[in-house]
């Protein structure tokens, strides 16, 4: 269970999260969306302990994030898989390797466990044989889900997806969504999915949670958002001004 | 809570504060920075693997420019003094002209330039490019340390390979010298290496020795940190290298006549 209480945080005296209030439940897909530049990284950023907020709490199973630092704030975070809106591969290194990395590094495993796991992670994510190919060898949905295998080949109890599907066509928006329902159906980890993917997003939302000047505006099941009365969060849907995407 | 207004008099003053503050800020983000890399370098879990990276990259990789550059450094020395010294008559103290400069002075100054245009510039563009790729986050968030797998082993390479390049470059200057005041010149082959057997002792080689340790933790120390550091995408890479390569030069520099007031 993740907890957002007050939480607030400016640049340069430039509020960017006003007081966001949130509860992820677990095993649940919260979807954040909002119009771009309105904070939806910067709030993951925190989630993830990446950024420290300037007040406000994230409790994550009742322990305040903030208040961790080095040792105690990796051992949340071993809990964690994060995708990145890039993908953030490491370039140095082949498909197969990013995906076997995180792997070898956190945990004493056997070498034919890894390999196991491996295999397994990238078989769920269908790229099963892309092993030896480095990032900048393969497309751009390919490298998505490669970052996706990496995520969660840790078996991570919550996964942060930032922007999973930036730069893809339709196409593959729908898949890598599929992919993500399908993954945590089958893994049942707790995710929460930053995108403005609108509306193909709200087809594997438990709940959507709308970002706006700082705060979440509107939260709720997809089709309780779909049908809010705050104008904001319709004109944003229907992608008008001052509400788009 | 605002600010009080500043007397527009006054208002110089406060701009230099400010610039001091933020000057002894930085100062102390560039302290850390180094304190956390070397605490990395010696908390388990140790990481082999990345280190033997570092030392490829910044050492052996740059073998060949530095026995170029060593060469054609002795054989301009070798050129050079022997010109000043047949003014006196004393070419038999070429030999050990030429191996007190490189080993004291040139060789390890030289060599920590050489290796911070080819080896410390590519340091930082990696590091920066690690950066706004999120490749430093993605480390960061698997509760992998960035200062374990990238930082604490580049500073360790440095401290390594740095002696190990200046005395290649010392050794191939000294025979680029031979070169030109044996070979071309005519000095006697037992004149050049018989004299610098007497001339130059253990305490020049430490210096020389202490000066390229030094310089292998400056260079590595201001090209991580830098790169480490990076903002605003392309640009930021690009401005970062420029300072990595500028700041490390120009300690080399600076750092080189400290330790040449206070090292026998």
């Amino acid at each position: 269970m993740i907890k957002v209480s007050q939480l607030r945080k400016a640049f340069n005296g430039q509020p960017v999260l006003n007081g966001i209030d949130l509860d992820v439940p677990d095993g649940s897909i919260t979807i954040i969306i909002g119009r771009s530049g309105g904070g939806k990284s910067v709030f993951l950023k925190h989630l993830i302990g990446l950024m420290r907020p300037d007040s406000g709490r994230i409790e994550v199973n009742g322990v305040d994030l903030g208040q961790l630092r080095g040792r105690a704030l990796d051992e949340i975070r071993k809990r964690y898989g994060v995708v990145f809106q890039s993908g953030a591969l490491f370039d140095s290194m082949t498909c197969r390797d990013n995906v076997t990395f995180p792997l070898r590094e956190k945990f004493r495993l056997t070498r034919a466990s890894i390999v196991k796991r491996v295999d397994r992670a990238l078989d769920q994510v269908g790229l099963t044989g892309i092993g030896d190919k480095y990032p900048e060898e393969v497309s751009g949905g390919m490298r998505k889900r490669v970052a996706i295998a990496r995520a969660l080949v840790t078996e991570p109890e919550i996964v942060f997806f930032d922007e999973p599907t930036t730069g893809l066509d339709p196409v593959l928006v729908n898949t890598i969504h599929r992919l993500i329902l399908d993954l945590h159906r089958r893994l049942h980890f707790t995710a929460v999915v930053v995108s403005h993917e609108i509306p193909e997003i709200f087809e594997i939302a438990d709940r959507v949670g709308m970002l706006h000047e700082g705060r979440i505006v509107e939260l709720g099941p997809p089709a309780a958002v779909q049908a809010s009365a705050n104008p904001v969060v319709q004109r944003f849907i229907r992608g008008e001004p001052d509400g788009q995407a | 809570m605002t600010e009080p207004a500043v007397a527009p008099a006054l208002r110089p003053f406060e701009g230099l504060g400010r610039w001091a503050t933020e000057f002894v800020d930085s100062l102390g983000r560039f302290g850390s920075f180094l304190a956390q890399g070397l605490a990395a370098l010696v908390t388990p879990p140790f990481k082999l693997w990345p280190l033997l990276g570092r030392i490829h990259y910044i050492g052996f990789r740059s073998l060949i420019i530095i026995a170029l550059t060593g060469a054609f450094t002795g054989m301009v020395l070798g050129l050079q003094i022997f010109l000043t010294l047949s003014r006196f008559g004393s070419e038999a103290f070429l030999g050990p002209a030429v191996a007190l400069s490189l080993i004291r002075e040139l060789g390890p100054v030289l060599a920590a330039l050489m290796v911070t245009g080819r080896a410390g510039s590519a340091l930082t563009a990696e590091l920066g490019i690690m950066r706004i790729t999120e490749q430093i986050d993605a480390l960061t968030v698997m509760a992998l340390s960035p200062m374990r797998y990238l930082v604490g082993p580049s500073l360790l390479a440095g401290v390594l390979t740095f002696p190990l390049m200046t005395a290649l470059f010392d050794v191939v200057g000294i025979f680029g010298g031979y070169l030109v005041g044996v070979e071309l010149l005519g000095l006697s082959e037992g004149t050049y290496f018989g004299e610098m057997q007497s001339f130059v002792d253990m305490a020049d080689v430490m210096t020389g020795f202490w000066k390229s340790v030094s310089f292998g933790l400056l260079v590595t120390w201001v090209c991580t940190y830098k790169g480490f550091h990076v903002s605003r995408g392309a640009e930021g890479v690009a401005q970062a290298t420029t300072q990595a390569v500028v700041l490390s030069s120009v300690l080399i520099l600076v750092w080189d006549y400290f330790l040449g007031t206070v090292l026998p």
